[in-house]
């Protein structure tokens, strides 16, 4: 028999039954919380009369739509406000753990669990959020739920679950200098396509993706869903425990030595078998820009805007010729030539510490040029704005001309005041670049943080490696 | 939820593939935390010609003459014909809510984003799957008709079109059972209580650091 994948490993795990159909009833060990898409949940819990089976799976916080501006001028926007109160409401209704507006430890969902150690090894994370496939870094099951599925949690710990289809995708060899973890990301998306996970959890590998460090891992598997899969994971290695080790959700003295010798069995087996392999040679990913309107439209920075004229298939040809329309680009024009707006480094794929010093050093004793109308830093969690201050890479930022902000999600979606204005061009450290994300009408690229720092102090996409 | 039934409805087509989550419903409109009032801002960015806000009163925005939606028939549209992946993007169910407040019933496609094609079942929208060729099709038959009309039945699993082509889809059966008789999803898995309490204390005995 052949070995098993890690992904079918956590799966066994968490078993509690199989239904006839296939379907299994699986367990979660972590249920992540956010204002967006708890309500309903809520409400549905209390319509019908049922109790939450396990409070202390929750953690909860407010992310998507709180101001990333100064925390004394309150949540102006009324509807945003009765969401976020919702949210604090219903926790204190039921004594879950939730980090408020005001708290250091709140920040992005996808951030503030892993930082906490709420996200451990082997476990199943959900939320009702599709960037919750981040926490797969850790060698954990996370993925993005409805909310429907959220309420079905809370009541029952459980989800009826079909198993997809194992895939692997394989980084081989070592990635070129200036090359980060988002270039990795942005490179396989191009390549398998954002269908491309479909149906499956992908298990990235490799050279490449074991020199990662956590913050890398995350930006990885955070943008598995743009890859059309719900799930991505990493093996647990060295690295992993290194970062899990000592934060406050995570265990300590006997029970960690337990831990870790469970942990050392997550990784796929030598013979196991995968439904699908990709692989992907490191050596050639430059630093990556997308130039249209889903992640896969996506190319080199050395590369031109691609010309529609030499797609044969004539849909993908229209379909890209309808994003270079939207995002007011003229095929075969150089990156340099491509004038930006505004620049947003932040959201759940690069917010973390790793990212914030990636882009200091580029900007630092730079400035952002005059043409960008306004260039924003959202730290991650009120902890990583803090280790940054004392790192000293605020003053860099706010003195070549960044604003520094509080954490959230921000232009990431804008759901906040942070937002593009129609026709406005921006390069985004975020993860989606559909009409419309950013603001209506906004034009997004998405980039590495390097790569938007650079892009900042030219006002023009440049090689960062050249910079 | 209520129980699927066998129905004819006028179907309604926009010919992209990769329709996202934001385009179906997009962002601003996820500040509320009711389930109910999404369709008027179904497709919001291409259905009126200015920008919306959550409570904002749509009768006084400019409606998009050439979007499909805001023309007859097909404003009483209750399927949906789409291209591949659809419905890409977040896991917001607003899309579905918004969708199903709308009027439609079943979005068809080649193929649906995951996240999307859960929270459907769970609501009572059906997503079908047909094959590229079918799907271009339909596409084809339905410029050269008017009211095109598309009857599905799920006991059957047949979709037929006027002329009484069949076109059979899958669906796996615990979802079509749920949806034909409008079960809700936890009720189903509280009957397993006992089974979720025994596997809880083999579980943490195991792994007592995630007690
Ligand atoms: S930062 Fe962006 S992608 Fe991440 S959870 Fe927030 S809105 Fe979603």
């Amino acid at each position: 028999m052949a070995g098993k994948t890690l992904y079918d490993k956590i799966w066994e795990s968490h078993q509690v039954r199989r239904n006839d159909d296939g379907t299994a009833l699986l367990y979660i060990d972590r249920h992540l919380v956010h204002e967006v898409t708890s309500p309903q949940a809520f409400e549905g819990l209390e319509i019908a009369q049922r109790p939450l089976w396990r409070k202390r799976s929750i953690l909860a916080v407010p992310d998507h739509n709180v101001p990333t501006t100064a925390l004394e001028q309150g949540i102006t926007d009324p509807v945003a406000r009765l969401q976020v109160d919702t949210l604090d409401q219903n926790c204190d209704k039921y004594g879950l753990t939730e980090f408020k507006r005001g708290d250091k430890r709140q920040g992005i969902v996808h951030v503030i669990g892993p930082e906490q150690g709420a996200t451990l090894p082997g476990m199943t994370v959900v939320c009702g959020d599709s960037h919750t496939s981040t926490h797969g870094a850790f060698a954990a099951l996370a993925f993005g739920i409805g909310t429907s599925e959220v309420e079905h949690v809370m009541a029952t710990q459980c989800l009826i679950q079909k198993k997809s289809k194992n895939m692997r995708v394989t980084v081989d060899g070592a990635v070129g200098e200036g090359i980060t973890a988002k270039d990795i990301v942005l490179h396989i998306i191009g390549v398998i396509g954002t269908a491309g996970g479909t149906g499956c959890t992908i298990e990235f590998a490799g050279e490449a993706i074991t020199n990662l460090s956590m913050e890398g891992r995350m930006t990885v598997c955070n943008m598995t869903i743009e890859a059309g899969a719900r799930a991505g994971l990493i093996a647990c290695d060295q690295t992993t425990l290194d970062y899990v080790k000592g934060r406050p959700f995570a265990p300590a003295g006997e029970t960690w030595d337990q831990a870790v010798a469970c942990w050392n069995e997550l990784h796929s087996d030598a013979d196991a078998v995968f439904d699908k392999e990709v692989s992907i040679d490191a050596g050639e990913i430059r630093p990556q820009v997308t130039w249209g309107t889903s992640p896969e439209m996506v190319c080199s920075v050395t590369d031109t805007i691609p010309d529609p004229a030499n797609e044969p298939d004539s849909i993908k040809a229209g379909g890209m010729q309808t994003a270079l329309d939207y995002m007011g680009l003229r095929a075969n024009t150089p990156f340099n030539q491509v004038l930006l707006d505004k620049i947003f480094i932040g959201s759940c794929t690069n917010s973390r510490i790793e990212d914030l010093r990636a882009a200091a050093e580029v900007i630092k004793g730079r400035k952002v040029a005059t043409s960008v109308k306004q260039a924003l830093v959202v730290p991650g969690s009120g902890l990583i704005k803090q280790q940054a201050e004392d790192e000293g890479l605020d003053r860099i930022f706010v003195e070549a001309g960044f604003e520094w902000r509080e954490p959230g999600c921000s232009m990431c979606l804008a759901m906040n005041a942070d937002r593009l204005e129609p026709g406005e061009r921006c390069a985004s450290t975020s993860n989606r670049n559909f009409e419309g994300r950013q603001g209506q009408g906004g034009r997004t690229h998405l980039v590495s943080p390097a790569m938007a720092a650079a892009a900042a102090i030219k006002g023009h996409f440049v090689d960062v490696r050249e910079l | 939820m209520e129980k699927f039934e066998k129905f004819t409805g006028i179907v309604a087509a926009i010919d992209r593939p990769n329709i996202d989550t934001d385009a179906i419903i997009p962002k601003q409109y996820l500040k509320s935390i009711k389930r109910s009032g999404f369709g008027v801002n179904l497709f919001d960015d291409w259905r009126y010609l200015d920008p919306g806000e959550p409570g904002q009163s749509n009768t006084e925005r400019r409606l998009n003459p050439e979007f499909v939606l805001n023309k007859e028939p097909y404003k009483h549209a209750q399927i949906l014909l789409a291209r591949e992946n659809f419905a890409c993007g977040s896991s917001r169910e607003h899309a579905v809510w918004a969708l199903m407040d709308f009027g439609i019933k079943v979005v068809i496609a080649p193929s649906f984003a995951d996240i999307f094609y859960n929270n459907s079942f769970k609501n009572g929208l059906l997503p079908i799957a047909l094959g590229d060729d079918l799907v271009d099709q339909l596409f084809a038959e339905m410029e050269s008709a008017q009211d095109y009309l598309l009857s599905i039945d799920l006991e059957q699993q047949v979709v037929t079109t006027a002329e009484g082509v069949e076109m059979t889809f899958e669906v796996d059966d615990f979802r079509r059972s749920c949806l034909l008789q409008g079960l809700d999803d936890i009720g189903l898995t509280m009957q397993y209580a006992a089974e979720i309490k025994a596997f809880e204390q083999r579980y943490y005995e195991a792994m007592p650091w995630l007690k």
